[in-house]
C-alpha cells in the first residue's frame, strides 16, 4: 500500500537508492546536487541504510571506486552534476565499455564558463555517446521512479550497462513535492539482488580491462553497440513491469495532448511541465497543438519518436544547450537526423534557451510555439534562434 | 601446460568476446613462447650447481623450472635471455651462451 | 623444496607463479620481478586494481592475461580510488551476507607516474579516509612504458626524454619526490621501501602490508635496463647498489616508529650506482659530488629519525 508524503526531489533520489538496498554509494557534493549525498550520509548514519558511504576526495575518484565495487558484484551509486560531470569524464566511458551497471544521477547544471551552478543541459550533451542508459525525469515521483528502475534495468544480465537519471538543477532537484512511495517488500519484489556472474573473485580470477590493440578494438566497440541498442528493449520493458508493480507506466516517448495536433513542441526534463500549461493554454483557444516529453535520450528511441510525431505538420524542437559552431541544439540536430529518411515528416524548427538556469514561464513557450511554427514555416536567417537573449542576435550563421 | 589453444586477437569476431571484454582464461599468457624474443640463453652446469634455488628467485620470468631431484633447468619456451641467473648464481654454474641460429 | 615451497634458509617462497610467463615485459625487467615476488608473498586471497603502465600493458594484451588473481583496471590516476571502492564493496557484501566471509587482501599497484604524479590524489584519498588495503608502487623512475618521460619519481641529473641531459640542462632539475614520506605524513599505519634485489626482504614487507588493518604503503624501486640504459644482466645489481650506496635506502615505518632495514658502516659511493647506468652518462665529477653530498644530507636525516624511533 504506498503512502503520499512530501519529499524534495533529491531526497526522493535518496530515498529510492535506500529502498533498493544500494551497497555502495561513492559521491563528491556539487551544487546543485548536496543534497542527495547528504541525505544518503545521513540515512547511513542514522542505520537507515546500511551501505558503504564512500566520502571521496574527487568526482573522478567517484566514478573510479564505483567500477571498483561494481566489478566485486556490490549494486553501487553516485550523483553529481555539471563541472563534476565533466572532471569524471574519462571514467564515465569507462563504466559503460566495461559493463558495470552503476546508477547516476545527474542534477543537470550548466558548464562553465562562466561559472554557473544552474540548470541546462550542456551537462547532458557532453555525455552524449558515453554508452549510458540516459532518462529525464519531470517531477519528483519520475526522480524516484526512475532511480528506483534504473538498477532493475542496469543489473539485468542481458544489459549490464550503467544508467543516468537526470533532472534539473535546483528548479527539480530542490523542490518539494508530494508523490507515492511504495512499500519495501513492493520494491524487493521488484527489484531482484544483484548478481554479477563475472565478479571479481579469487575462486575465479578474471582479467578486468585488458588492453585493445587495434586488431581487437573495433570488435570490442562493435559488440558494446550491438548490446547497447538491444538494450532499448529492456529499458521499455522494464517500465511496463514497473507499472504493473507500481501503477505509473513510463514510455520512451510521451506525447501530451498530441491526438491531431498540427503543431508539436518537444521537450525533454522538468521544463516540460511548464511547456504543458502553455499546450493547454492554446488548447483552450481552439489551436491543435500537443507536446512530446522525450523520457528516453539513449538509447535514442527513433521508432518511437517517428511514429509521434508522423501526424504533425511542424515539431518545434527545445534545446537547452548550444552546439557551438554547429547545427545548434542537439536535440534538435538528432531529431532532424531521425527523420530524414522518413516520407511524411513534419517540418522541424529548433529553438534554445533557458540556459544557466534562465527561467521559462508559460508565456515563453506559448512565443517558442508561435515562433517555432513561424520559423518552419517562413524560415530564419539564423540556424537557431535564442529564447528570451537580451539584444539582436544576428550571426549564428553557416 | 593445458591443453588449451590461444586465439590471436586477430582470429576473434566481435561475438566472441565476454561482456565488458572480461578475460576468464586465466593466466592464458602461458601459452606465449617468449622465448622467441632471446639472443643468449642460459646453461646449469650440475657439476658446479648447489641447488640454492637462487636463479629460479630472481628469474623475472619465472622461466627457471626446480626439478624434483633439487636442480634446477632454465624453461626455454619462457626465458629472455636476460642473463640474471648467471650473475646472481653464487658458485657461477650458469653461463650464458649465444642462442643457435635455426 | 617443500611440497608447493622453496625453502631459502627460514624463508618459505611459494612456488605459485601467480604472474604467469609468456608476459610482455622486458628482458631483465626489475619491475616484473618485483610482481612475480608481491604476488607470491601475497597468496591466492588477493584483488588487485592496478594503474595504467608497464605492470598492466605488458601483462594484459586482449584476450590475453598474465594473472591468475583477480585483476581490475580502468584508467591511469585511480588505482587508490578503484580499490576504494572493491575493498568497500566486498566488505559490505560480506556484512549483509550476501557473499560469504572471507579474508580477502586488496592490493592496488601502480608505476612511480601512477603513483606520485597523476594517481596522488586517489591514493591520498583512500590512505585518508582508512580503507583497508596495500598499494605497491613499482617505482622504475619515469614514464616509462610511453618511452622514459620524466615522472616527480626521476631523480636528479637523471636523463629522460621530457627532461633530457643537453647543453644546457643536466636532465631532471628536480628532486625525487619521496613517497613512502608522503605516506607516513597521512599517519599511515605501515609504509616501507623494498627492492628486488632483497627479495626476502620485499616479500616480507608485502605480507606485512597486506596484514596491516587499513592502510599500508610499499615502494619498490623497480631497475629498468631499457629506461636506465643498462645491462639486462645487471638489474639485480644495480639494485645492491643503490641500497649499498644510501641512495635508495631500505626502511619502513610502523605507526611512526623508523626502521633501517639494510645499513652498513660505511656507505659505498654513490657514483658506483651512476656509473652503471648510461641515464647518468652525462654527469661531470662535480654533477656526482653534488648527487653524493645530497645522499649525504637525506641519509643522515633518516638515521636520525631511526634514532629518534
Amino acid at each position: 500500500m504506498s503512502r503520499r508524503v512530501a519529499l524534495e526531489a533529491s531526497h526522493a533520489v535518496a530515498e529510492a537508492v535506500r529502498m533498493a538496498g544500494v551497497d555502495v554509494v561513492a559521491a563528491y557534493p556539487i551544487t546543485p546536487q548536496t543534497h542527495i549525498p547528504e541525505r544518503l550520509a545521513e540515512m547511513v548514519a542514522n542505520g537507515e541504510l546500511d551501505a558503504a558511504y564512500i566520502p571521496v576526495e574527487s568526482e573522478h575518484s567517484a566514478m573510479s571506486a564505483c567500477l571498483g565495487a561494481s566489478a566485486v558484484g556490490a549494486r553501487t551509486f553516485t550523483t553529481t552534476a555539471g563541472q563534476g560531470l565533466e572532471l569524471m569524464h574519462e571514467v564515465v566511458y569507462v563504466a559503460s565499455s566495461m559493463r558495470y551497471p552503476v546508477v547516476m544521477a545527474i542534477c543537470n547544471r550548466a558548464l562553465s564558463a562562466p561559472i554557473s551552478v544552474w540548470a541546462d543541459h550542456s551537462d547532458v550533451m557532453a555525455v552524449r555517446d558515453t554508452s549510458w542508459i540516459q532518462v529525464f525525469c519531470q517531477n519528483n515521483q519520475e526522480a524516484f521512479d526512475m532511480t528506483l528502475w534504473a538498477f532493475r534495468v542496469g543489473e539485468d544480465p542481458e544489459v549490464l550497462f550503467p544508467v543516468m537519471v537526470h533532472l534539473d538543477g535546483f528548479t527539480l532537484s530542490h523542490v518539494t513535492e508530494p508523490l507515492f512511495l511504495p512499500e519495501q517488500s513492493e520494491v524487493d519484489e521488484f527489484l531482484p539482488e544483484f548478481s554479477y556472474r563475472l565478479a571479481l573473485n579469487p575462486d575465479r580470477p578474471t582479467t578486468h580491462g585488458a588492453l585493445g590493440f587495434p586488431s581487437i578494438y573495433t570488435e570490442t566497440k562493435v559488440a558494446q553497440e550491438v548490446a547497447f541498442r538491444k538494450s532499448k528493449g529492456k529499458v521499455i520493458q522494464g517500465w511496463q513491469e514497473f507499472g504493473d508493480s507500481f501503477g505509473r507506466c513510463y514510455l520512451p516517448v510521451e506525447p501530451y495532448k498530441a491526438e491531431g495536433a498540427e503543431v508539436l513542441l518537444l521537450t525533454m526534463g522538468s521544463l516540460g511541465e511548464t511547456a504543458k500549461m502553455a499546450i493547454d493554454m492554446k488548447r483552450s483557444n481552439g489551436e491543435p497543438v500537443g507536446l512530446i516529453n522525450l523520457r528516453l535520450w539513449r538509447p535514442f528511441p527513433f521508432e518511437e519518436l517517428r511514429q509521434a510525431v508522423r501526424g504533425a505538420s511542424t515539431l518545434v524542437v527545445f534545446d537547452r544547450c548550444i552546439s557551438f559552431g554547429g547545427p545548434g541544439g542537439p536535440v534538435c540536430s538528432e531529431i532532424r537526423s531521425a527523420l530524414y529518411d522518413e516520407e511524411a515528416r513534419p517540418r522541424v524548427a529548433g529553438l534554445v534557451g533557458a540556459l544557466g538556469g534562465r527561467d521559462m514561464s508559460v508565456r515563453d513557450f506559448e512565443f517558442v510555439i508561435d515562433r517555432g511554427r513561424e520559423i518552419a514555416e517562413k524560415g530564419s536567417d539564423e540556424i537557431f534562434e535564442l529564447v528570451g537573449v537580451r539584444g539582436e542576435v544576428s550571426g549564428i550563421r553557416g | 601446460m593445458a591443453e588449451r589453444r590461444l586465439k590471436a586477437a586477430e582470429e576473434l569476431t566481435w561475438r566472441d568476446l565476454e561482456v565488458g571484454n572480461v578475460i576468464t582464461d586465466a593466466g592464458n599468457a602461458c601459452l606465449r613462447r617468449t622465448g622467441d624474443w632471446r639472443a643468449e640463453k642460459p646453461v646449469i652446469d650440475k657439476e658446479k650447481c648447489n641447488k640454492c634455488g637462487l636463479c629460479w628467485l630472481y628469474c623475472p620470468d619465472g622461466a627457471i623450472r626446480a626439478l624434483e631431484d633439487g636442480y634446477y633447468e632454465p624453461d626455454l619456451f619462457y626465458c629472455k635471455g636476460c642473463g640474471i641467473c648467471a650473475k646472481v648464481c653464487p658458485k657461477e654454474a650458469v653461463t650464458m651462451i649465444e642462442e643457435e641460429e635455426v | 623444496m617443500q611440497g608447493e615451497f622453496i625453502k631459502f634458509g627460514k624463508n618459505l617462497v611459494s612456488m605459485k607463479e601467480y604472474l604467469a610467463p609468456g608476459h610482455n615485459f622486458c628482458t631483465g625487467c626489475g619491475e616484473a620481478l618485483a610482481i612475480r615476488l608481491t604476488c607470491k608473498a601475497l597468496g591466492e586471497n588477493t584483488i588487485i586494481a592496478m594503474a595504467t603502465g608497464c605492470d598492466e600493458v605488458c601483462t594484459t594484451p586482449l584476450p590475453v592475461t598474465s594473472w591468475r588473481l583477480p585483476w581490475l583496471h580502468t584508467l591511469f590516476e585511480n588505482a587508490g580510488a578503484e580499490i576504494s571502492g572493491a575493498e568497500a564493496g566486498l566488505t559490505t557484501l560480506m556484512r549483509k551476507g550476501k557473499v560469504p566471509q572471507r579474508d580477502i587482501k586488496f592490493v592496488a599497484m601502480a608505476g612511480d607516474g601512477g603513483t606520485s604524479d597523476i594517481g596522488l590524489q586517489s591514493l591520498s584519498g583512500a590512505i585518508e579516509r582508512g580503507h583497508n588495503f596495500l598499494y605497491v608502487c613499482w617505482d622504475n623512475e619515469a614514464y616509462m612504458n610511453t618511452g622514459i618521460q620524466r615522472s616527480s619519481a626521476t631523480p636528479y641529473g637523471a636523463s629522460t626524454t621530457t627532461a633530457p641531459a643537453g647543453k644546457v640542462s643536466i636532465g631532471q632539475k628536480t628532486r625525487k619526490k619521496n613517497m613512502v614520506e608522503v605516506c607516513v605524513a597521512h599517519g599511515i599505519p605501515y609504509a616501507a621501501s623494498a627492492c628486488p634485489s632483497y627479495p626476502f626482504d620485499l616479500m616480507n614487507k608485502i605480507r606485512k602490508g597486506a596484514e596491516v588493518k587499513g592502510p599500508a604503503y610499499v615502494h619498490i624501486l623497480s631497475v629498468c635496463p631499457t629506461g636506465w640504459r643498462s645491462p639486462s644482466n645487471l638489474t639485480i645489481e644495480i639494485g645492491r647498489l643503490a641500497v649499498e650506496t644510501g641512495v635508495f635506502p631500505l626502511y619502513e615505518v610502523e605507526n611512526g616508529h623508523y626502521k633501517l632495514n639494510v645499513d652498513r658502516p660505511k656507505l659505498k659511493p654513490a657514483e658506483e650506482y651512476l656509473r652503471v647506468q648510461g641515464r647518468f652518462r652525462h654527469l661531470s665529477p662535480s654533477d656526482m659530488q653534488e648527487i653524493q653530498e645530497r645522499v649525504n644530507v637525506e641519509y643522515a636525516r633518516l638515521k636520525s629519525r631511526v634514532a629518534c624511533s
